[in-house]
């Protein structure tokens, strides 16, 4: 195989995948974050700590997002909304996908470029119909890509990186989430 | 060679009255034996098969101990010790071939299944009278799950299937069984030290198949055609009601794009090889229904009936030699399985592709053989 690189080091993750096959409980990561009520609908949310690999684990730096409702919302847009922050997620993990199965394929990427869209009814969140959930009717990820390889090659990379998502898994699928007061 | 029943013990009594081989009958040989019928590319009923095996119980005059039932088999200094319930035999070295399918799998989430509504295993199922009128929750959509599928709306039952990873093909393929194609072209005859990815070939569930005398296609746009509805993959069962993947059109994806891949392999080896067939074709892609639900209240009244079609496991609760993995797969090479003396045949990928199918059996019964007696 001639060796491209869209430089996802996929020698370090298919060593990941052989270790951690016999060391389940290494592979069992926390990832963390800490919001904090500005006013009315803007939190700032913190990342920097997570567990992993059988002990706590630190980014680089800390990232901060603000979050916050636009102006149609009569708020005053300190950042997106929160199930924008959803989106963000779903792309760059789709994204993240592309690139590393593209690698393991040996193929090179020139460009990936994707739009995501949300498809939301708000009457669910303003309680204005009890029919209506709260959350996306639905999703659509649109990919453009230019890679040496041939359309169908493509859509294979698509859909391998949906197959191994960890954002498209938590979006598909139902997800036990416990929420308590400390 | 000890039969826990009659010969063809599994196919006299744990297949449902419809099912027909997915293999043509030119295509289903033993050693020694062939299709001798009137309709080599038809598929032969479960009678059919039962009779077959049984003719080549006398045909090669296998010394076959039949109504002996093995409850226990442990290693001894020189072999193992066998404990069946017509008393114990010792041997040197012992064959394992009770199959892969000795066990319908149910997922731990039926136990979340309202007790209003049945639940079956194809091993409890016979034809669609076995079950309540109205609505039937298929869960699995291999060659079991769309072949019951199928028959159940046929029946006036209201079928949702749900559908997970699965694997697409036509019956035909340019005017031969597309099994003749698996055959013909080599793919099933790759070795399973060749095989790019083992862990998953051998867990590829089977393939949207059935056997029937129109030859006929039974792929999820068939079934949407007779008005069965698809679902995503069953994910969760909360408070009584059936949560699916909202990931449908990825699997429907996935499983296209690996069929066309396939075709790719058969045309390029039928221009290399020269072989007749007509002209190259392609399928249309899976269509996505205009809404896949993606709950469903199964305490309603709509579903009567949930049948689990999430494949089967083998069953090694016998076997007291520690050769099971941690997911209770016999550790094996080939079939020469992690303990001297001990091997197996019949389990999916076991030396080749074919290794699950009838005629498959042969060259990996030869393999496993030479090396028992090399070893003897």
């Amino acid at each position: 195989m001639t060796t491209v690189s869209n430089g996802v080091n996929v020698q370090a993750l298919l060593d990941a995948r052989e270790a951690l096959k016999g060391a389940p409980e290494a592979a069992q990561f926390t990832w963390r974050a800490s919001s904090r009520w500005q006013t009315g609908v803007h939190s700032t949310i913190s990342v920097q700590n997570y567990f992993g690999l059988g002990q706590e684990q630190s980014h680089k730096e800390e990232s901060v997002f603000e979050a916050d409702h636009p102006e149609t919302f009569a708020a005053d847009d300190n950042g997106i909304t929160p199930i924008e922050y959803l989106l963000v997620g779903l792309a760059s993990c789709l994204s993240a996908g592309v690139a590393s199965v593209a690698q393991n394929r040996g193929i090179k990427l020139n460009s990936v470029e994707s739009t995501v869209e949300g498809h939301h009814d708000v009457r669910g969140i303003l309680g204005a119909d009890s029919d209506v959930r709260n959350g996306f009717n639905d999703i659509k990820v649109t990919f453009t890509i230019d890679a040496d390889a041939s359309k169908e090659e493509i859509e294979a990379l698509v859909a391998q990186s949906q197959k191994r998502s960890a954002v498209f898994d938590a979006l598909t699928n139902p997800t036990d989430v416990t929420v308590e007061v400390a | 060679m000890l039969e826990r029943g009659e010969v063809a013990n599994s196919w006299r009594t744990e297949r449902w009255d419809s099912l027909r081989l997915l293999t043509p009958s030119w295509q289903t040989r033993l050693p020694g034996l062939r299709y001798d019928g009137t309709d080599p590319d038809g598929y032969m009923t479960a009678g059919e098969v039962t009779a077959f095996i049984s003719r080549f119980a006398e045909v090669s005059r296998a010394p076959v101990r039949t109504g002996t039932n093995v409850t226990s088999v442990r290693r001894t200094d020189d072999g193992y010790r066998v404990t069946t319930g017509d008393g114990e035999i010792g041997c040197r070295a012992l064959v394992i071939a009770s199959g892969a399918c000795n066990r319908p799998t149910v997922p731990p989430l039926s136990g979340g299944i309202p007790a209003s509504v049945e639940q079956l295993t194809p091993f409890d199922y016979r034809d669609p009278a076995k079950l309540p009128d109205g609505g039937v929750l298929v869960v699995g959509a291999s060659a079991t799950g769309v072949q019951l599928a199928a028959e159940l709306q046929r029946s006036g039952r209201p079928v949702t299937l749900a559908v997970g990873e699965h694997v697409r093909l036509p019956r035909m393929y340019r005017g031969r069984d597309v099994l003749w194609w698996m055959d013909a072209s080599g793919v099933w005859d790759q070795r399973y030290d060749e095989v790019e990815d083992l862990t998953r070939a051998r867990r590829l569930p089977s393939p949207q198949l059935a056997g029937t005398p129109e030859r006929a296609t039974l792929d999820l746009n068939a079934l949407a055609s007779l008005g069965v509805e698809l679902v995503g993959r069953l994910a969760a069962v909360r408070d009584g009601r059936a949560l699916f993947s909202g990931g449908l059109r990825n699997v429907f994806s996935l499983a296209d794009l690996k069929l066309g891949r396939l075709l790719d392999t058969f045309d390029t080896w039928a221009l290399e090889s020269g072989a007749e067939a007509d002209p190259p074709e392609r399928f249309a892609p899976t269509r996505v229904p205009q809404t896949a639900r993606l709950q469903l209240d199964l305490a309603s009244g709509e579903f009567r009936s949930v049948l689990w079609a999430t494949g089967f496991r083998p069953d090694y609760s016998w076997l007291d030699v520690p050769v099971l993995d941690a997911k209770g797969r016999l550790r094996h090479e080939g079939g020469v399985v992690d303990s001297p003396g001990l091997y197996a045949l019949g389990l999916p990928v076991l030396r080749r592709r074919k290794s699950t199918f009838i005629c498959g059996i042969e060259d990996d019964a030869r393999a496993v053989i030479d090396h028992l007696r090399q070893n003897l």
